[in-house]
């Protein structure tokens, strides 16, 4: 059998691992347009910030390819798919045959044409290693830099470069930072920490013009009328699927790779993972990508086992961010914002002065969602409540306790999340164990 | 695998098995000294529950999933599942980002501030029962095969 797998990042090891537990024989080749060994892409911030070093980076322990006999190419871009012939065409010519395809390239950061924008050097994005390096080479000569873009990207940006001393500005075109991940409060309290720290965060505006002579960036006009002196530019809007090379051939793409629930296109031996891929929604069902971390890990080992000939069923991607930006802890796991509030149930408590908050968001007494900030310890219980819909109407006031924990649940839930005396090895779900199961098993 | 098993009824919250992690986390493995003498006190791995002033009460710890939402969550490749099927946290490489906190569903992954370091069971590597299990007065914590749910 020859598995081949175009890029090779989360969801890339996520289905190796996953072929490998079922099939220890086949060839598996990995394709990658960048030049590293899979790393932790999150981490290009902290690299930039001089927070981790380059060896840091690597996001496998140095033998994985080896162990796993991973035909690695790497510098090598896939520019077509041909599912009749069952190859795939690489920019340097040479095909390579497939017997189960993987698809996961990530996404391309998305750059909107702006006026003044084609002769000029410094303009960057900031989603690879080689991004981040860039960024590194000229810091020295780097005084002030504008960041487009109030996501996670561009605020990791900002992080990073205002952590190498430079003056940052970050111009998002929403009323506030994080909008897609975060709500109101939790946006607010982030935007305060990052001007506490130096960043200067405008809202509600944007640039509509690269001002400079030649390549040189001497500043940005916004939409407003204002204008933001500046030599550097990263462009942090959004990232979209990378399936530009799918163009002619017959899988279906929406906005990302159109996938079932074991991750398979629609093409026969063609599977999509990642940020590539677009797969079902956990609450809606409906089809979108969705570009998270440990949903790509997941789809990965959705695919990788289908591939192998295993089965395993996607529940539906949720998406989760822990993020911190100067030392505040902040996740959210869910719909943080519903559209149409009126149809959720509500809990927050918040104190914004010691940046701490916590919202909780419910639907017909299921958790659905979740955003902390400050205290994050044990966020996960949260996601468990959520991926595992338990009924919460009996519980709902404690979910804001700042310790909430399995106690604050009845003792049927937290055996049957918990199984504190091992579910299959002594007693049913809804039964206690009694003195003599446990000693008798010591 | 062998996992820990906690027994809610024989619980009776005197949070031991905490001081038992702590001590044998620390670097005289003495739990005098780990509590006032060393720098760095460890934080414990496992974490006592308690309701009404400790009438319910249960430790709780990592199950050592065998498909780990902390490893998948995991951005830098720190948390990996050895062959013994036992999730190591890599200190060295762990950057703090939390997600694996994010991630746990048992609430299982500490997050160490002072360090900036993810915090988890290692199911004790020097011993052969894990230091919480014996450290239990009452045995409501049992090291033996069993699944992960």
């Amino acid at each position: 059998m020859n598995y081949v797998i175009v890029g090779n990042s989360v969801a890339a090891v996520g289905a190796i691992r996953a072929i490998r537990a079922l099939d220890q024989q086949g060839n598996i080749t990995v394709i990658s347009r960048e030049k590293h060994n899979a790393y932790g892409r999150p981490l290009i911030s902290y690299l930039l910030g001089g927070l981790i070093n380059e060896k840091r980076m690597s996001y496998l322990p140095d033998d994985f390819y080896n162990q796993n006999r991973i035909n690695l190419l790497l510098n090598s871009e896939v520019i077509g798919v041909d599912t009749q012939t069952r190859q795939v065409k690489l920019a340097a010519g040479d095909s390579i045959s497939y017997d189960r395809l993987l698809l996961a390239t990530g996404g391309d950061p998305f750059i909107p044409p702006i006026e003044g924008m084609s002769d000029k050097d410094r303009i960057f994005t900031f989603t690879t290693w080689d991004d981040a390096a860039k960024l590194k080479v000229i810091s020295q000569d780097i005084n002030r830099a504008v960041v487009i873009g109030g996501g996670l990207i561009g605020l990791k940006a900002a992080e990073g470069l205002n952590l190498l001393n430079k003056s940052v500005t970050v111009i998002e075109l929403a009323d506030r930072v994080l909008s897609s991940a975060f709500d109101r409060p939790a946006g607010k309290i982030v935007a305060r920490k990052m001007k506490a720290n130096g960043i200067d965060v405008i809202t509600e505006d944007t640039v509509v013009r690269i001002e400079g002579d030649g390549a040189e960036i001497s500043g940005v006009t916004l939409k407003s009328g204002d204008f933001i002196p500046c030599d550097t530019l990263i462009v942090a809007i959004g990232v979209r699927p990378a399936a530009g090379f799918l163009k002619g051939s017959n899988i279906q793409v929406n906005r990302g790779i159109v996938v079932d629930n074991s991750m398979a296109t629609s093409a026969e031996n063609v599977y999509a993972a990642g940020d590539v891929a677009e797969a079902a929604d956990f609450f809606s069902d409906q089809k979108n990508p969705m570009p998270i971390w440990p949903d790509a890990y997941i789809q990965g080992d959705i695919a990788g086992t289908a591939m192998a000939g295993g089965t395993k069923s996607y529940t539906g991607g949720l998406a989760m961010n822990s993020i911190e930006f100067f030392k505040v802890s902040t996740i959210s796991m869910g719909i943080t914002n519903p559209a149409n509030p009126e149809e959720f149930e509500i809990h927050s408590f918040q104190d914004i002065q010691n940046y701490q908050y916590r919202k909780i968001i419910l639907k017909n007494n299921l958790l659905v969602g979740a955003v902390l900030v400050g205290n994050v310890d044990r966020a996960g219980i949260f996601s468990g409540l959520i991926k595992e819909k338990i009924d919460m109407q009996q519980f709902k006031e404690n979910l804001l306790l700042p310790d909430f924990g399995f106690v604050n649940l009845s003792r049927e839930i937290r055996d049957a999340l918990f199984a504190p005396t091992g579910k299959s090895t002594t007693c049913l779900v809804s039964s206690r164990p009694r003195q003599d199961d446990w000693t008798l098993d010591m | 695998m062998k996992r820990i098993y906690s027994i809610e009824d024989a619980c009776i919250g005197c949070h031991l098995c905490e001081i038992g992690c702590i001590t044998e986390h620390s670097l005289s493995k003495d739990p005098v000294k780990a509590f006032l003498h060393e720098k760095e006190r460890p934080i414990s791995r496992c974490t006592v529950e308690e309701l009404n002033g400790g009438i319910i009460s249960l430790s709780t710890t990592c199950r050592h999933c065998d498909e780990p939402d902390c490893l998948r969550a995991c951005i830098s490749g720190a948390i990996q599942k050895n062959c013994e099927g036992i999730v190591c946290l890599d200190r060295e490489q762990c950057v703090g980002c939390w997600s694996c906190v994010m991630a746990c569903p048992y609430g299982a992954v500490q997050r160490n501030l002072s360090s900036k370091k993810a915090n988890k069971c290692d199911l004790c590597p020097d011993r052969e029962t894990p230091a919480c299990v014996e450290a239990c007065p009452n045995r409501a914590l049992v090291y033996r095969e069993g699944s992960q749910k």
